[in-house]
């Protein structure tokens, strides 16, 4: 009789080997790399937990170190390519494979190593689409996480930071995988159950906490006045007009100043309780005036952010917090939530073309997608209506029938029209189309492609894409905010004339604002300091945003 | 180090009376800015200094478009410049001519 229980009989001879390197479920850091060769075979697909968050930083090292003639050629499928040991792998040949999503610090690296045929790449992904993956034809064989904390039973506590596991997790214990992760403390009792013990296989003690990126920290001293600008836009020219209560923010200057605006622009303009009270958003310490002012209501994170764990703790209104307190972020849920339930999304890139796609690749760096087009783009299985989402399918199609016209979500693009070192934001041609070349890529890394933009502004004014009726009008309104970049330049003066008379382009004063009123007196908190104070001493900034 | 030097004809002359203004800091992607009020009241005057070399055509773009919306007849604008962006010598050079409209 032919077994159709096979890999389940092959997952229960991986913990038997396992078993042997382990007390219970717990096995000692010295003894990592052996259990991984104990468990994992060639060719194995691997998740090492990790996104622009957190890091199992302890389980990447033993992997790396891994005897060749026992693993070798493994298909890594992993969220983030963040610690060096990710493409170490590759270069040693422990891992030949990979699918991934984000690789923000080691872009340059990836771009040398693909060029090079280092890396054999299955795609890029968004976070939730590699989430989705998992569950498909990415199904992980192995899966090595981590936690805070784990119980005897192997009961994990993940703490303000879950963000990925319990997707990688789910994927990976129910399809007969191994699911191995790396803890903190072993403790007589966890302070909440994260993780389920029946889906954990093995538990390694590291000496230190997993690491952690501040990626979401914004000095509010290194905002521009020409970020405010664009920022006193987005409030005046977009979240007013649309009423937009639920969104998300990308992780730029230009957001940071926004939300640095609310409660003095915002306020002036009485629009609290009226705009941005409800977020899919990582805990922003910029947020923090905002939240102190009673302007948010709800925040649901993907993550954490380092500092902010016991000011969430203390603001548990706002915040989902588990039964010991603290933060309980899931990036799967909140990616759903920032796709489906939002009705914005604003953030930066590094090019925007002349048909709106936009893309953060250059010719040398491959930063990957992380959550951005999950967040920036129109979610074409949405079927509730609201506000701002009807009126934004109302100018996109004013002369279709009501009842059957879909609404738009607002994808805006935010920055300034010159980026670091003079780059210009705006060309003729995306860099990313020349990497796809170079890669033989079926196809090119658009973060955000233009047909789901509906706003561009800079600190020129404001493209409301939504009324341009074609091509056309659509590269003239792009070229009208791009100031003087060459894209900029090339601009038609009369067609540019005839689309801000129709509202399609609006200036800073035909929003009655006056670029000189772009002040740093206006944000709310002007430094990391400013912060601390806002939250009454319960933000405890990492140390390289100290200053004092 | 590159030295330039544009002029313009302003439809009038700049508001109030301060024969002088300074805004602005030397530093990397910042410019300083010293507005004088020491020419005829159609005519407008920018002397750069810049770090950054070959933005000669951008500079003619932005002060153009500048002296057109603000029409500062009369100023002659010393630059220091630090390689600023566009967007904020326009910044700079509106905020000096906004100063010079203070009384003396």
């Amino acid at each position: 009789m032919t077994t159709r229980q096979r890999s389940r009989q092959a997952r229960d001879a991986r913990i038997d080997a396992g078993a042997k390197l382990a007390k219970g479920k717990i096995v000692e850091a010295r003894d990592a790399t052996r259990l991984l060769e104990a468990v994992i075979r060639p060719g194995d697909r691997v998740c090492i937990e990790g996104d622009n968050q957190k890091q199992a930083d302890l389980l990447s090292a033993a992997l790396l170190a891994v005897d060749l003639a026992k693993v070798n050629g493994l298909h890594m499928v992993q969220s983030g390519v963040v610690l060096p040991e990710h493409l170490d792998v590759f270069e040693r040949g422990v891992a030949k494979r990979l699918d991934y999503a984000y690789s923000g610090p080691q872009s340059e690296r990836i771009a040398t190593m693909l060029f090079g045929g280092r890396i054999e790449l299955g795609a890029v992904h968004t976070y939730l689409e590699l989430f989705a993956r998992y569950f498909i034809d990415l199904t992980p064989n192995v899966a090595l996480i981590a936690a805070v904390s784990a119980d005897r039973d192997g009961n994990l506590y993940t703490g303000p930071n879950t963000e990925d596991t319990p997707a990688v997790v789910e994927a990976t214990t129910f399809k007969d995988g191994i699911v191995i992760a790396q803890v903190h403390e072993i403790l007589d009792k966890v302070p909440r159950v994260d993780i389920p013990a029946d889906e954990v296989h093995f538990v390694v003690k590291a000496d230190k906490p997993f690491f952690v990126e501040p990626l979401f920290t914004r000095d509010p001293g290194a905002i521009t006045e020409t970020q405010i600008l664009t920022a006193m836009l987005a409030i005046k020219g977009v979240y007013a007009p649309y009423g937009v209560r639920r969104l998300n923010h990308g992780i730029g200057f230009n957001t940071a100043a926004i939300e640095l605006l609310l409660p003095t622009y915002g306020e002036k303009l009485g629009l609290k309780g009226k705009v941005a009270s409800r977020f899919a958003l990582n805990p922003h310490p910029a947020l923090i005036p905002a939240i102190e002012s009673g302007w948010v209501e709800q925040v649901h994170c993907f993550g954490s952010e380092v500092g902010m764990d016991d000011y969430v703790r203390a603001r548990s209104d706002i915040f989902f917090t588990g039964p010991d307190g603290s933060l309980r972020s899931n990036r799967a849920f909140c990616q759903t939530a920032g796709l489906y339930a939002c009705d914005m999304f604003i953030g930066s890139t590094l090019q925007i073309d002349l048909a709106g796609n936009s893309s953060t690749v250059t010719a040398s760096r491959i930063a990957g997608f992380g959550g951005a087009p999950n967040m920036g783009c129109d979610a074409r299985g949405r079927r509730h209506p609201s506000d701002p989402w009807l009126q934004a399918g109302r100018e996109a199609d004013p002369d279709g029938p009501a009842p059957l016209r879909r609404g738009r979500k607002l994808v805006v693009q935010i920055g300034e029209t010159f980026g670091d070192k003079n780059v210009p934001l705006f060309v003729e041609k995306l860099d990313a189309l020349e990497l796809a070349e170079k890669l033989k890529l079926e196809l090119a890394p658009v973060m955000i492609y233009g047909d789901d933009v509906t706003h561009i502004i800079t600190e020129e004014g404001i493209a409301n894409l939504l009324l341009c009726r074609d091509e056309r009008e659509r590269e003239q309104a792009i070229r009208g905010v791009a100031g003087y970049t060459d894209v900029g330049r090339a601009r038609d003066m009369n067609t540019v004339r005839r689309l801000r008379e129709r509202g399609v382009i609006r200036r800073p004063e035909d929003l009655g604002i006056d670029p000189l009123d772009a002040d740093r007196s206006m944000l709310a908190a002007r430094s990391i300091r400013d912060l601390v104070r806002w939250s009454g001493g319960l933000y405890a900034p990492p140390s390289r945003f100290r200053n004092w | 180090m590159e030295d330039l030097r544009l002029r313009y004809t302003a439809r009038q002359r700049a508001g109030g009376t301060k024969p002088m203004a300074l805004v602005g800091v030397v530093a990397s992607g910042n410019l300083e800015v010293l507005a004088e009020r020491v020419l005829p009241d159609t005519e407008c005057q920018l002397e750069i200094k810049t770090a950054a070399e070959g933005f000669g055509a951008v500079w003619d773009a932005v002060a153009a478009d500048f002296v057109e919306r603000y029409s500062p007849g009369g100023l002659r604008f010393s630059i220091n410049d630090g390689g600023a962006r566009p967007d904020t010598v326009w910044l700079r050079l509106a905020q000096a001519t906004r100063s010079m409209e203070g009384d003396q």
